[in-house]
This record gives structure tokens, C-alpha cells and sequence, in this order.
């Protein structure tokens, strides 16, 4: 199996705190998978994805320590991530995984505009091309025959399942090899967050899909491996199955019978 | 319930009032220049550039154009000079300051925003006028030299405006933007900018406001002589610094012809404010 992600001794703190948010993880991410981290809240998970995607350094202060390797498409060439150091490295990185945010975050322009933003910032710039990738974009996220008739409308006039929707449209039209997950349907009603998950298991075919969530079910509905963390350890990873049927610590049977909160 | 209909009362009553002291200020300023208008005209008064007192104390042959030009041009000065320095403050401010620097920076804007004007007044009269008379040239106290520290006078109010208002752009789009690999500049121009768009027009047009108006730092600076400026370093005058420094000592033709120049700076300040609102905000939408 390839590898798309790998974490060796990863940790992590925030500026002004004196104990590190995370603490030597070690964590694999296959290709074109899902991986899906659980664990309670405050334990690190958010703060392990934003790594990633180094989207911490937006923020000053924060220090990185270990290692985050990313893979080539073939899985065989890494590079270290957190050896990044100019601002171009950081938006090639940004290019090539992807995230999408607990709230949807349409930005205010055009729904059009919203999916072509990326690619012109990537350097696209002819016409065609851009109205071709917003339509592959956006009849990969499922919202093409809900849109098509009015992508110059505002996109802040979707639904919030639409905008989640389209918010996953715009990062896929980069053609990522990974995309992030933070909580993506949490703020969603049911019938929005059946049509996420069917889009991310979807998406597997083209790319590598790491997610967090609360939601035990939707973690055993639509991951292939599974990590436990707990207080900023990574407790235990597997298989989902064995981790949901068959977990090895006691932590992780607790987390998920409900025994503790 | 009784509260609700005293504050319902309160509240109406409260708008009503502010509307009656705008009509009763039109009011009293149209009813004393009414002797002027009838003398002059308006075509005629604000392309005069004369302003002559008669013989015998009354009368008189009075013109808007010069204080019309110095008030415009001073206050354009100012604007030229002032927007991009506060969006830079403010830019800096929001997106690019270390956290160490963000609150100490803000706050010193915050305090120069409080200084009265008068003191700028004496600090461009004693220093920073004759210091651009050293490099431009002209005289020290010319429409220049009022129109910059106009500028500088607003700055922090503008810069500490834009800042708010930049500041309510939600850190998710930010970070949203970031993550699909935009720039910080792109990130500025693309998302905090047209965010806060509203917030930054209402901030110039405000500032705008306080430069037209100005009268102290202006008086001390722009020179108060009633001549046509041939050039941006030359004395001029503006609106609020001729009714200042002739209110007391005018005759009856003198006086209302203040008051014509009162009510077209209030017409001016009216219009800029909205337009303003009108046309820019409502374009955002
Ligand atoms: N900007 C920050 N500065 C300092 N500490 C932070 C910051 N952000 C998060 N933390 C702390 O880091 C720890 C991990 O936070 P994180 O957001 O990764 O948790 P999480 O597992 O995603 O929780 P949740 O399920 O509630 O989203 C928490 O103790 C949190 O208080
Ligand atoms: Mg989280």
C-alpha cells in the first residue's frame, strides 16, 4: 500500500504554553484511504490536521518538532514538510493538501468565482479551462445540477449543505493529492451530511482523505483506518474494523462504548 | 408592557429630535443668509473670488470661491495623503504585526486619534510647516501644509476604523483562503479587503468629514488670507477658518454672507456623506 502521509515523533506546541498540544505521533496515512481521527474533545485531533497543511503559520509562535513526511503520487519520494521555510514552499504545499473547516466558508463572491479563486491564484488563466475545471469541480461535488444555472449568484446564498458542498468543490478543483477534514458535518443536518460522506468516499479515487470527527458512526461508515488520541497521544490506530470492534487499549474500548467523556 | 411603550416613546422620540435639529439648522442658516443669496446668487457667489468689505461697514462685495477651493483642496490634500498610510496601519495592524507589537501599536494610534486638533495646529505651525517650506519651497503656511497635517490628523481615526472593521473578517475565511494557497497579499486584497469594504468607506468618508470641517489646525496653518492659491504651497483660506476669524467683527452683509458659506460647507458635507452612502455601500451589496 502507498503511503500518502507519515508522521515520525511529531510534536507540537502553541506559542505561550509550556507542555506540547502534541506529543511524538506517529501516524501513517495510506493513499487513497480514509483515515479518520477520533478521540475527546481537546486531545490534539484539529491541531494534528492543521499541521499538515502547516495552516498553523498563519499564526506566529508556534513550534514544530519531529517530523511530517509527504509523499510523492507514487508513494516513494518524501519530503519533510515542517523544512519549509519560504512562503512559496507553504502555497505549493497548500496546493497539494487541501482542507475544509467545521463551518463552511464560502468566500463572498460569485459561486463561480469561488471554485476559479484557486486555480487563478495557481496560475490558470485561460477562460475555457477555468469554465471547464468549475464544471468538473463542481459535478464532483455533487452541486453542478443544483448551480448550474445561476454561477454568477452569490455564493452566500446556497444552503449550508450547498456551501459545505461547494467549499469541497473549490479544494478538489486543485487537484489535491490530499484533503483535510475538521469536523465537515457538523454543523449540517442529516440529509447534507449523507451527501458529504458519500462525496468523500467518492473522492477516495482520486485522492487521500484524512478527517476528524464526533461522530462514531460516520467514522465506521467512511474510514478505512482509524486513531484514537487521547490528551495529545496518538492511543492506537488500525484497521477502523478492529478498532471499532476489537480496539487493544483499554482507552480506546472506553472512548468508544461511551464510558468516558 | 409599560416598559415596552416608555422605551418604544423614548426611542421614536429620540429620532424625531435629531431630525428637528437638522431642519432647525438648516433652517437658521438659510433664514440669515437669506440677504446674502438675495445680493449675490449662487452662481455668482461661489465663483467670486473677492471678498471686500464696503466703506461704510455694511456692505459689501462677498464671494464663496476661494474658501470653496481651500476647504476642497485642503481636504483632498488630506485624503491623498491619509488613505494610504492608514490602510497600511491598519493592514499592518491586522494581518502582519507580531502579536508583541499588535497592542502597543494600537493603542498609541488609539491616543493620537484623542489629541485635540489644536495641538496639531501648533506642532505644524512651528515645526512641520516651516520644515515642508525647507523642502518645497512657498510659504510655510499654505494649503499644503494644512492639507498634510489634516492628513496626519485623521490618520489614526481612519487607521483605527479600518482596523475594526478588517478585524471582523472571520478567521476561517482567512484561513480558508490560506489553505487553497493564496498569498498574505492575496489574502489582503482578496478576502480582508473586500470583507471589510464597507467598514473602510465609512471610515474615509468620516475622516473626509472631520478634514472638511476642521477649523482649529486648519486655522493655524492654512494661512487665513483671502487669496487665490497659484500654487499647493501658497496661503489660501477655507470655509470654517473665514467665519472663524471674521465672526466677530462683521456687518450685517458680512455676516450673512458667513452664513451663505456656512450652509454650503453644511450642503457639501451633506452631499459628500450621501453619495457616499448611497452609491458606494449600496454597490457592495
Ligand atoms: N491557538 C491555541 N493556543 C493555545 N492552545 C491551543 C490553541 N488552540 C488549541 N489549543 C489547545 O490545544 C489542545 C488541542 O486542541 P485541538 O483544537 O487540537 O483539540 P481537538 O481535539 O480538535 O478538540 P475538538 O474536538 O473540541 O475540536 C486543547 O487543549 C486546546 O485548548
Ligand atoms: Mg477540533
Amino acid at each position: 500500500m502507498k503511503l500518502a502521509i507519515q508522521t515520525k515523533d511529531f510534536s507540537f506546541t502553541y506559542p505561550k504554553t509550556k507542555e506540547a498540544t502534541l506529543k511524538g505521533i506517529n501516524i501513517p496515512i495510506y493513499a487513497n484511504k480514509v483515515t479518520a481521527l477520533i478521540g475527546p474533545s481537546g486531545c490534539g485531533k484539529s491541531t494534528l490536521l492543521r499541521s499538515c497543511n502547516r495552516i498553523h503559520d498563519v499564526y506566529p509562535g508556534n513550534s514544530y518538532d519531529g517530523e511530517i513526511l509527504l509523499y510523492d503520487n507514487n508513494g516513494e519520494k518524501a519530503e519533510n514538510i515542517l523544512q519549509y521555510k519560504k512562503e512559496n514552499d507553504l502555497i505549493n504545499l497548500r496546493q497539494r493538501i487541501g482542507m475544509i473547516f467545521q463551518k463552511p466558508t464560502p468566500f463572498p463572491m460569485s459561486i463561480k468565482d469561488n471554485i476559479t479563486y484557486g486555480l487563478k491564484l495557481s496560475g490558470i488563466k485561460n477562460k475555457t479551462e477555468l469554465l471547464d475545471r468549475t464544471e468538473i469541480a463542481l459535478k464532483g461535488a455533487a452541486l453542478w445540477e443544483e448551480v448550474k444555472d445561476r454561477l454568477n449568484n452569490s455564493a452566500m446564498g446556497l444552503s449550508g449543505g450547498q456551501q459545505q458542498r461547494l467549499c469541497i468543490a473549490r479544494a478538489v478543483a486543485l487537484k489535491p493529492q490530499v484533503l483535510l477534514f475538521d469536523e465537515p458535518t457538523s454543523a449540517l443536518d442529516p440529509i447534507s451530511t449523507a451527501s458529504i460522506e458519500a462525496l468523500i468516499s467518492e473522492l477516495k479515487n482520486e485522492l487521500t482523505v484524512l478527517i476528524v470527527t464526533h461522530n462514531m458512526q460516520q467514522a465506521s461508515r467512511i474510514s478505512d483506518y482509524t486513531g484514537f488520541m487521547y490528551l495529545g497521544d496518538l492511543v492506537e490506530y488500525d484497521v477502523t474494523e478492529t478498532i471499532f470492534l476489537n480496539p487493544k487499549e483499554k482507552k480506546t474500548e472506553d472512548y468508544i462504548t461511551g464510558r468516558f467523556g | 408592557m409599560l416598559f415596552n411603550r416608555f422605551f418604544r416613546g423614548l426611542s421614536h422620540t429620540s429620532a424625531w429630535l435629531v431630525l428637528t435639529i437638522l431642519f432647525a439648522i438648516i433652517i437658521v442658516l438659510f433664514h440669515y443668509s437669506k440677504s446674502a443669496i438675495g445680493d449675490f446668487g449662487f452662481f455668482h457667489f461661489i465663483t467670486n473670488s473677492k471678498w471686500i468689505v464696503g466703506n461704510d461697514g455694511n456692505g459689501g462685495n462677498f464671494g464663496g470661491l476661494i474658501p470653496i477651493l481651500g476647504t476642497f483642496l485642503s481636504s483632498l490634500i488630506a485624503m491623498v495623503f491619509a488613505i494610504p498610510i492608514a490602510m497600511g496601519i491598519a493592514i499592518f495592524l491586522t494581518e502582519i504585526a507580531p502579536e508583541f507589537l499588535k497592542a502597543p501599536v494600537g493603542i498609541a494610534v488609539e491616543l493620537l486619534a484623542a489629541i485635540p486638533s489644536i495641538i496639531y495646529g501648533m506642532w505644524g505651525l512651528f515645526y512641520f510647516g516651516p520644515l515642508l517650506q525647507s523642502w518645497f519651497g512657498g510659504q510655510s503656511n499654505s494649503l499644503l501644509t494644512a492639507g498634510v497635517v489634516l492628513g496626519i490628523m485623521v490618520i489614526p481615526f481612519m487607521a483605527a476604523l479600518s482596523r475594526d472593521a478588517m478585524n471582523t473578517t472571520p478567521s476561517v475565511l482567512v484561513e480558508s483562503a490560506y489553505s487553497m494557497g493564496a498569498t498574505r497579499y492575496e489574502v489582503i486584497k482578496d478576502i480582508v479587503f473586500p470583507f471589510a469594504k464597507k467598514g473602510i468607506i465609512g471610515s474615509v468618508i468620516l475622516s473626509l468629514g472631520r478634514a472638511l470641517g476642521e477649523t482649529m489646525a486648519v486655522a493655524f496653518l492654512i494661512g487665513g488670507v483671502f487669496r487665490f492659491p497659484d500654487s499647493l504651497t501658497s496661503a489660501t483660506i477655507s470655509i470654517p477658518v473665514l467665519i472663524a476669524n471674521n465672526f466677530g467683527e462683521a456687518g450685517n452683509l458680512q455676516l450673512s454672507a458667513m452664513f451663505y458659506m456656512a450652509l454650503i460647507l453644511f450642503i457639501i458635507s451633506f452631499f459628500t456623506i450621501t453619495i457616499a452612502k448611497f452609491y458606494f455601500l449600496r454597490k457592495t451589496d
